[in-house]
């Protein structure tokens, strides 16, 4: 402390700081207490943290890095909503705009697209490692299941996102893709036991339409950049939260 | 009193509560119906392909008109004297085939489906030939065709799935 500067003192010393941060930098138990339980994004995590659960061996930190990785897609996202209009007019002209004259367009477009092909692969490894080391096990169980549907967001998070190029290779994915749809029972219109036609079955839902259309491109704009995120975020909390509660797995 | 009171308690605690699940149980068929658009901005399902006469050439057997493909995915085909509407929407899971005409088949870019130029499916995991669409002679004796009747190949001698030249 006494080798810091006036100014370093003053600043710590002034009314703002100290509005803010309610703990100081001492290596005290109580101070790292302090640090986590007044951060509203630390109290998520537990103030100690047990050896094991460092060991990267046992955890892969496969879960960790699907994390960054998904706060790269909200960064890189949002910087390519800037230059993205989801109208079938303007779409594609906006991927070759982006590509060729934004400046680190081209970069920014390939870190979303990569780090969202990378997040599928290390979701999958983070499920084999709770598989393997038998974290899924009780009291575990439940967090399994967010675990789930946080695969399922990403999942769902992929689809929305490939329509939204608007060229050849989305468009016909999700026409195929939304065929499949439109051929489950009961609910689509092409589906074993069905008695809706192609005006209101499940397909319809999504694409807002009897094609994919503008209205397709709009609600899968909306799904991608709001509902699927977000969503993702309240249940990657809850995920976070009952490791804390559950405690993390220890190996044997 | 003491008992007035607590029914009044229950009865409000039962208005509250009925009113909470009423209206969050309302709020789900809203929003499904709000999600189904009452107005739709898509192609009229109909269309006009001319005179009778425009298509009929002395000429025999099959022929593909492939001019209204591009606006309204539709092939026209002559096939003797009968003169139908092809679907161009693949049955395996509904890509735009294409029509190769030196060799008299429409394949499908996405999984490979082929069909004869009649639509008989005979390569790929299409599971039946190409649907046909009604095809009929409007009011003002114009061969009109309507993309939203839809006949399988059960259907294909059916009244309104082809036409009589
Ligand atoms: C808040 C989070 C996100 C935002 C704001 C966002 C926004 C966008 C936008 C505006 C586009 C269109 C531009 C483009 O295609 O390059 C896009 C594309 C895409 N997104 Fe996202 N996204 C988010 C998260 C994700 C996640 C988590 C995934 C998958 C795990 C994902 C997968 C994709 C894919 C596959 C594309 C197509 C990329 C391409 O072909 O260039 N996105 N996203
Ligand atoms: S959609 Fe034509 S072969 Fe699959």
């Amino acid at each position: 402390m006494e080798n810091k500067s006036a100014l370093w003192r003053w600043i710590k010393g002034s009314r703002v700081y100290k509005s803010i941060f309610r703990h100081g930098y001492e290596d005290t138990k109580k101070n790292r207490i302090l640090q986590i339980r007044s951060n509203v994004f630390l109290h998520i995590h537990p103030v100690k943290i047990p050896d094991h659960a460092y060991r990267i061996r046992f955890t892969w930190c496969m879960g960790g890095i699907t994390f960054f990785l998904f706060l790269v897609e909200v960064m890189t996202g949002a910087f390519l909503m800037f230059y993205y209009t989801p109208t079938p007019e303007q779409a594609y002209r906006d991927m070759l705009y982006l590509r060729y004259d934004v400046p680190f367009g081209m970069i920014l477009r390939n870190m979303h697209r990569w780090a969202a092909h990378l997040m599928i692969f290390t979701i999958i490894l983070h499920m084999l490692r709770v598989f393997l080391t038998g974290s899924y096990k009780p009291p575990r169980e439940f967090n399994w299941v967010i675990g789930v549907t946080l695969l399922v967001i990403t999942l769902l998070l992929s689809f929305t996102g490939y329509l939204l190029p608007w060229d050849q290779l989305s468009y016909w994915a999700i026409t195929v893709a939304t065929n499949m749809i439109g051929a489950m029972p009961f609910i689509g219109h092409e589906g074993p036991l069905s008695l809706l036609d192609r005006y209101h079955d499940i397909r319809f839902l999504i694409l807002g339409g009897s094609e994919i259309g503008s209205n397709a491109l709009l609600r899968f704009y909306v799904m991608h950049i709001i509902v699927l995120p977000v969503t993702g975020m309240i249940f990657m909390a809850v995920h976070f939260w009952r490791v804390r509660k559950d405690g993390i797995s220890r190996p044997l | 009193m003491e008992k007035d009171r607590l029914r009044r308690r229950t009865f409000l605690k039962i208005l509250g509560l009925g009113s909470f699940l009423a209206t969050v149980g309302l709020s789900i068929p809203i929003t499904v119906r709000f999600l189904f658009p009452r107005v739709l901005f898509e192609r009229p399902s109909t269309f006009i392909v001319g005179r009778p006469d425009d298509l009929n050439p002395a000429t025999t057997g099959l022929r593909v008109y492939e001019d209204w493909k591009e606006e309204y995915g539709v092939w026209i085909v002559r096939e003797g004297n009968r003169l139908y509407a092809i679907n161009a929407r693949c049955t395996h899971l509904g890509c735009t085939p294409n029509y190769f005409a030196d060799e008299g088949v429409f394949k499908c870019p996405c999984h490979g489906s082929q069909f004869r130029s009649n639509g008989l499916n005979f390569a790929g995991p299409a599971p039946r030939p190409l649907d046909r669409l009604r095809i009929y002679i409007n009011d003002d004796g114009m061969i009109t065709v309507d993309r939203a009747r839809l006949y399988t190949y059960k259907d294909f001698d059916r009244k309104g799935a082809y036409l009589k030249l």
